[in-house]
């Protein structure tokens, strides 16, 4: 009724392959959270700040990016960009739709943290002679940063999964490595199923740094 | 010196300040009283330039507050102002919150800084409560917070919007001593306030405002105990 044989010694044999895979997935993720969070502050200060041109941008951006299947975001970069004669290695396409995915989502949660910050917070920070910077680098986006710290560890994991995308464009991050290692010995099953494991182990190291970074930064 | 001539202020099309000309000299208590909706509020934020002004000057020591050339930021370092909510920083300790303006807005080292902070903190009676964040303290402890940092820059004049009025009853005396404290070391204070009494025992003069102008101005005195104007004297009768 079942009769196939599992393999695993090849599987477990280029295990530091798929960890070294894992690393890159890592690191994808979190660039593109960082540039993701700078962006998603911008698009939300435009938003909630500026008229025209700039904030009908920074609209469309969150709309595309929140509306749309992540998959057509990243054949956006890849694809489309390839088909208007702008050719981007893996790498940058897989960080730049991550990026403006992050970027949308991000901004949505930003704009709901400012909105919670009493303005009066704003003016008292003003009263004692600090710059507009200032009073939002100190006083204001502090503050938001820890109403938006969940649904930025959240994306976060959201980022490391997604990036599993990244095989469709030829990326050699920890999917696109185990496609190309399971193609060359057929044990298909096998080497997904070791590698769920690793970015389930990836995701539970993240929530559980995530919280105790949350013990350290917010002791208020 | 603070100088406000002809002070006219617009919410849009709703005015509020309707042409205020007051002097408040340094080391005087100027309070300032009046019906809810009256314009106190915004006089203050205009002179604390945290509100643009449509008509008229403000000038602080002879420097006018809404000019395009007067560095805002530099200027407001003379005026501290405590607000009716009490605005302390959650995310910062108390001493925190004071040490911060005077390390970043005026470049204290953080030695510094610290040390004008906690002297500030004793100085409102929280010197046990230097590494308490603001979610563990009092209104009216929060409220002597405000002013322990506007103190720490060292301003020549200290403005107070309603500072008693968010707190509940038991918590007001404590904010009040610490301002009848301040005025009694000689610090310009310009206060608007419901608190009569205050008005009366530590006030210099007090303005009444009605309506977007200075309908009466005079030590308390006569304020209180000879009002000219039929709005004041109906006022005070509400409120008695
Ligand atoms: N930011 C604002 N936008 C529009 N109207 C305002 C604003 N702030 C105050 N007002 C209006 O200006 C008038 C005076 O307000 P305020 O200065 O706060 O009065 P007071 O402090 O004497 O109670 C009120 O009618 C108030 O509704
Ligand atoms: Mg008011």
């Amino acid at each position: 009724m079942f009769d196939y044989n599992f393999h695993w010694r090849p599987v477990l044999k280029n295990i530091p392959d798929l960890l070294e895979a894992a690393a890159v997935t890592l690191q994808v993720a979190v660039i593109s959270m960082v540039i993701g969070i700078l962006i998603g502050l911008v698009l939300a200060l435009t938003r909630m700040h500026l008229s025209g041109p700039a904030r009908w941008i920074a609209s469309t951006w969150v709309e595309v990016a929140r509306n749309t299947p992540a998959l057509f975001q990243l054949f956006f970069f890849g694809f489309g960009l390839g088909a208007m004669g702008v050719h981007l290695s893996p790498y940058v396409i897989v960080v730049s739709a991550l990026s403006f995915n992050c970027a949308g989502y991000l901004a949505e949660n930003f704009r709901g943290g400012f909105q919670a910050i009493p303005t009066t917070q704003f003016r008292a920070a003003r009263s004692l002679g600090m710059t507009v910077w200032q009073s939002y680098t100190r006083i204001i986006i502090p503050q938001v940063f820890r109403i938006v710290y969940h649904p930025i560890t959240n994306q976060m994991v959201w980022a490391v999964l997604m990036s599993s995308l990244g095989m469709l464009v030829g990326f050699r991050e920890l999917s696109g490595e185990t496609q190309a290692l399971a193609s060359r010995t057929y044990r298909i099953f096998e080497y997904f199923a070791v590698t769920a494991v690793i970015y389930y182990a990836v995701v539970k190291i993240i929530l559980a740094g995530s919280r105790l970074l949350a013990m350290r930064l917010f002791r208020y | 010196m603070i100088e406000i001539r002809g002070l006219e202020k617009f919410f849009g099309n709703l005015q509020v300040l309707k042409g205020v000309d007051l002097d408040v000299r340094k080391g005087e208590v100027l309070s300032i009283i009046g019906a809810s909706g009256s314009g106190k509020s915004t006089l203050l934020y205009c002179i604390n330039g945290l509100e643009p002004i449509q008509k008229g000057s403000i000038k602080v020591d002879g420097t006018d507050v809404h000019a395009k050339s007067t560095n805002i930021n530099h200027l407001r370092q003379k005026m501290g102002m405590v607000f009716q909510q009490w605005n302390s920083f959650p995310h910062l300790t108390a001493l925190e919150n004071v040490a911060l303006a005077p390390k970043i807005v005026k470049g204290m080292s953080k030695a510094q800084a610290r040390d004008i902070a906690a002297k500030q903190l004793e100085h409102v009676g929280l010197g046990d409560k230097l590494d308490a964040y603001p979610s563990a303290l009092s209104g009216g402890q929060q409220q002597r917070l405000a002013i322990a940092r506007a103190l720490a820059m060292e301003p020549t004049y200290m403005l107070f919007d309603e500072a008693t009025s968010a707190l509940d009853p038991e918590l007001v005396g404590e904010v009040l001593d610490a301002m009848r404290l301040l005025a009694q070391e000689g610090m310009t204070m310009i206060c608007v306030t419901h608190e009569m009494g205050f008005a009366r025992d530590v006030s210099d003069r007090v303005a009444f405002v009605h309506e977007g102008i200075i309908e009466e101005i005079d030590t308390p005195t006569e304020i209180f105990g000879a009002p000219k104007s039929d709005l004041l004297k109906k006022f005070l009768s509400n409120i008695r």
